[in-house]
């Protein structure tokens, strides 16, 4: 029987990163995964999507070569060679994940992970069950999509996100429900590959997580693009036949109608994989199904910890990174070292990104939220047209917006959508990190021509003093 | 088990000092009552002195450092009948239900003025290190009138983040209350002296130095200060102190100028009452009783240890306890409530040949009087001019908490009793 200081079960963004920060803090450490190293995220997830969405970005501009003053004839796409590009992308990373076990000497067992006890986990691959043990234990297993209760998803005409990201035929119709990060990702896709479609959101906006203007925004865009989008509404039935599938959508009136799709993507929300990993004999508390956690991520349970999707929101793969480390640090505390020294995150400087086109990236509090929490603000926003750099890539779509606290100056949160937001949110993010008053911001120098000067016209605005609008 | 030494709290405000010396090593046996370190508050260097005996088993913070919280365990005493070799922590699977350090200040904790007011003081007593805290922190901290010097940051390398702020307001430490009779004053921002061509050295600031920077910033920045001058002959009160010594030869007691001095402003603080005050927001409190606070200067400071009860006590009392007050100040081994309240100081630069200054007030206190030196002047005494000894005596009274015409009652009254002074004496 081996025996390790810590065990990590599941390797996704949260136990693989978990699992080298223990190796460099010297802890003896393994890593049980059942299938690829790396996760969904790596293998199925943010990574593989990324590349769809380059594919069909660079199918967009050949589109518009004109806009250019350039000529692109005889376009078009071949699903199956984008999707190939899109799985070796995911075989070099998870290559890249097996490369850095090694590296920090980590042990990795294949297979079903299952929890003895606390400290007792048992691999079973191929019919063949070897017990470890370890001083501490982190289960990071991560969650899976949650399907329609009247309608699984087959792999054929109903589809999880998993199967849209190796669809066995290019969709001519397509329905996704859920305009949540993952359904609006797979819209803009598909919508941007070619395919007719429809989004049905039962909440009164898309993307409902964002702040509305950035809602309102995205949906007129989409609208644009040729989307159908459908809030307030919910599908009542979904079947399934030879070449298609018939839903039912009850639309915000009340009215129900039956549409036809070639395909329809489920992306509903995430259920946690915590069944059949032992839990239930260890009696850890959970909520909503999710493991409860304290701040440096322990379960109830003394020498087990949880990152990661398995806990509680927002699910992201940086989120679960970030915690792998916390927690890897607090176990290497518990064991004595003495130079270490775990942060609690804070959860309203996690940013995320939603990678339709256009592209949606936010931190913090939504300004309706900040208005809730009590707070006074102050609201900056810019917009790309404001902005030359965004007017010579021919991205004039989208905006900046910023809330500050108005009595304290305290940058609440950061909303943004149109071209390259994703890579811009993170100065806004080390700002909050940083506690940066309004003040910092505006003394920043920001570099011409980028982006980035929208970030700096926006807080400049929030308090009456943008330059360039 | 060994018991836990933990650092002291030597005055009710104290949070962190530094340990200064060890005056035991490791192995050495102590018994109760020997000093086993001296610690180095804002103000003064106390002795630590053991309450149990034993021997030192380790001592876990080496002498000379600084910011020692209160509480810290600073070594491990074996008690005498354990066995050496039961060091820290070692086998004992006894749970350490005793960890209270019984060898603990000694115990000055007596309040040092009649009324509570004083005590407001040492309450800002600053860490006096630069403060790191966010950029939001410090905003919150500034509208909230929260002291950042004394909290401890949990950001990274415990830099002071908006929670910890938010904590300290819960009741952790002191916000500053509007009422309170000095206003946080941000400590003065540290002067980016660049490179200096000059020759030079530099040395670390002092507890005690950082403590006087603070102190005076925060009081010329928040009081306004005016200032009386009186101009009072002492020929009268230097008879009476030669007439008086005399008496006392037999007693070895031998009173100054400045013991006198003491007792005169005692009383005219009692006969003026308005003066002996202190100003405390939307609160003026008025002292019955006079504790004059009496400047001395030490090596590389200044320390005001005090004289209480000065309108009532005997001036050959008065002397005596100055004496023994100043020669413990001057070896840093004042009790914090031999140092903290006072209701009125008194500042003598007279021996320096200094013939008039304008002292700066010691809040919370209202007053503080400056008394230049005694010279022969010519001086118009029955409309003729004639030499007479005189000295120049500024009172500086808080004006928020003063009115002009009060200070010069106080002046008056002051002078009365040096010039006819066997008021001083009945």
């Amino acid at each position: 029987m081996s025996s390790y200081d810590l065990i990590v079960l599941g390797s996704g963004p949260g136990g693989y990163v978990a699992a080298i920060r223990a190796a460099q803090l010297g802890l003896k450490t393994a890593i049980v995964e059942r299938e690829n190293l790396g996760g969904i995220c790596l293998n199925w997830g943010c990574i593989p999507t990324k590349a769809l969405l380059r594919s069909a970005e660079i199918f967009h501009y050949m589109q518009h070569a004109g806009d250019y003053g350039l000529t692109a004839a005889n376009i078009s796409a071949d699903i199956d060679a984008v999707v190939k590009r899109s799985r070796g992308v995911a075989k070099q990373l998870n290559q890249g994940v097996t490369h850095l076990m090694k590296k920090n000497k980590i042990t990795v067992h294949m297979g079903d992970g299952k929890l003895l006890a606390a400290n007792k986990l048992a691999v079973t691959k191929d019919g063949k069950t070897e017990e470890l043990t370890a001083k501490h234990i982190i289960l990071a297993t991560g969650a899976r999509a949650r399907d329609l209760p009247f309608a699984p998803a087959d792999g054929k005409r109903i589809w999880t996100y998993r199967h849209a990201m190796v669809p066995p035929e290019m969709p001519k119709k397509l329905l996704v429900i859920g305009s949540g990060a993952i359904g609006i990702e797979f819209a803009s896709f598909y919508n941007d590959m070619g395919a007719e479609v429809t989004v049905v959101e039962m909440l009164d906006r898309i993307v409902p997580v964002e702040d509305a203007e950035v809602s309102d925004f995205l949906e007129k865009a989409l609208t644009k693009q040729g989307m159908t989008i459908m809030t307030g509404a919910g599908v009542n039935s979904l079947k399934a036949g030879a070449t298609g599938v018939t839903a039912e959508i009850k639309a915000k009136d009340g009215t129900v109608t039956k549409s036809e799709f070639s395909h329809c993507i489920v992306a509903i929300g995430i259920v946690p994989n915590t069944e059949n990993i032992g839990l239930d004999s260890l009696k850890v508390e959970t909520d909503r199904g999710f493991l409860k956690t304290d701040p440096m991520c322990r379960t109830n349970v003394p020498g087990l910890w949880a990152i990661g999707d398995i806990t509680a929101p927002p699910w992201l793969a940086h989120k679960a990174s970030h915690e792998g480390v916390i927690a890897a640090e607090a176990i290497a505390q518990a064991l004595g070292n003495k130079d270490v020294h775990p942060h609690a995150m804070n959860p309203l400087n996690i940013p995320g990104c939603t990678y339709c086109h256009p592209q949606i990236a936010s931190v913090g509090l939504t300004e309706a939220k900040a208005k809730e929490a009590g707070y006074k603000v102050r609201v900056g926003k810019f917009p790309f047209i404001g902005n030359g750099k965004a007017i010579a890539l021919g991205e004039a779509e989208g905006f900046i917006k910023t809330v500050f606290d108005d009595a304290t100056g305290e940058l609440l949160g950061a909303h943004m959508i149109g071209a390259e937001v994703t890579e811009l949110i993170q100065g806004y993010t080390i700002g909050k990190q940083a506690e940066l008053v309004e003040q910092d911001f505006m003394q920043t120098v920001f570099p011409h021509p980028t982006l980035s000067e929208m970030m700096h016209e926006s807080v400049l605005g929030a308090y009456g003093k943008a330059l360039h609008f | 088990m060994p018991i836990e030494l933990k650092m002291p709290a030597l005055s009710p405000t104290m949070e962190e000092g530094t340990l200064a010396k060890w005056l035991v090593k490791e192995g050495d046996s102590v018994s109760s009552g020997d000093i086993l370190a001296e610690i180095e508050t804002d103000k003064a260097t106390m002795e630590f002195e053991a309450v149990d005996e034993g021997v030192v088993g380790k001592i876990l913070i080496p002498e000379g450092t600084d910011g020692v919280k209160v509480g810290t365990v600073i070594a491990l005493i074996q008690g005498v009948d354990e066995e050496a070799d039961r060091t820290a922590g070692g086998s004992s699977q006894t749970p350490n239900n005793a960890p209270a350090p019984k060898a603990a200040a000694p115990a000055p904790v007596a309040a040092p003025a009649p009324v509570s007011a004083p005590a407001a003081a040492p309450a800002l007593a600053p860490k006096g290190d630069r403060v790191i805290a966010s950029p939001l922190a410090k905003r919150i901290a500034e509208q909230r009138s929260v002291d950042l010097t004394g909290l401890s940051g949990s950001g990274p390398n415990g830099r002071i983040i908006k929670a910890d702020v938010e904590a300290a307001q819960g009741g952790v430490a002191k916000p500053i209350v509007a009422s309170a009779p000095v206003a946080a004053a941000p400590a003065p921002a540290p002067l980016q002296l660049g490179d200096i061509a000059t020759p030079h050295e530099v040395a670390k600031l002092s507890n005690m130095r950082k403590t006087i920077a603070r102190r005076l910033t925060e009081a010329k920045q928040t009081i306004p200060h005016i200032y009386l001058t009186v101009d009072v002959r002492l020929d009268s009160l230097l008879k009476l102190r030669t007439e008086l010594n005399a008496s006392l030869e037999g007693r070895g007691v031998k009173l100054s100028v400045n013991d006198m001095l003491i007792k005169a402003l005692g009383l005219a603080l009692v006969q003026v009452p308005k003066c002996n005050v202190s100003f405390a927001g939307d609160q003026l409190v008025e002292y019955k009783r006079a504790d004059i606070s009496v400047a001395v200067s030490v090596p590389n400071g200044l320390i005001t240890p005090i004289i209480t009860d000065a309108n009532s006590k005997a001036i050959s009392a008065i002397s005596t306890e100055m004496g023994d007050l100043a020669t413990r100040a001057k070896d840093g081994k004042l009790q914090p409530h031999e140092y903290q309240g006072g209701t009125a100081s008194l500042s003598n630069m007279g021996m320096f040949g200094i013939k008039q200054f304008d002292a700066v007030i010691n809040p919370p206190q209202g007053m503080i009087m400056a008394i230049g030196a005694g010279e022969k002047r010519p001086f118009v005494i029955d409309d003729s001019l004639q030499i007479a000894t005189v000295m120049s005596a500024t009172g500086s009274f808080d004006h928020r908490a003063i009115d002009g015409a009060d200070g010069a009652q106080l002046m008056k009254a002051f002078r009365e009793l040096c010039e006819t002074p066997l008021g001083l004496v009945a």
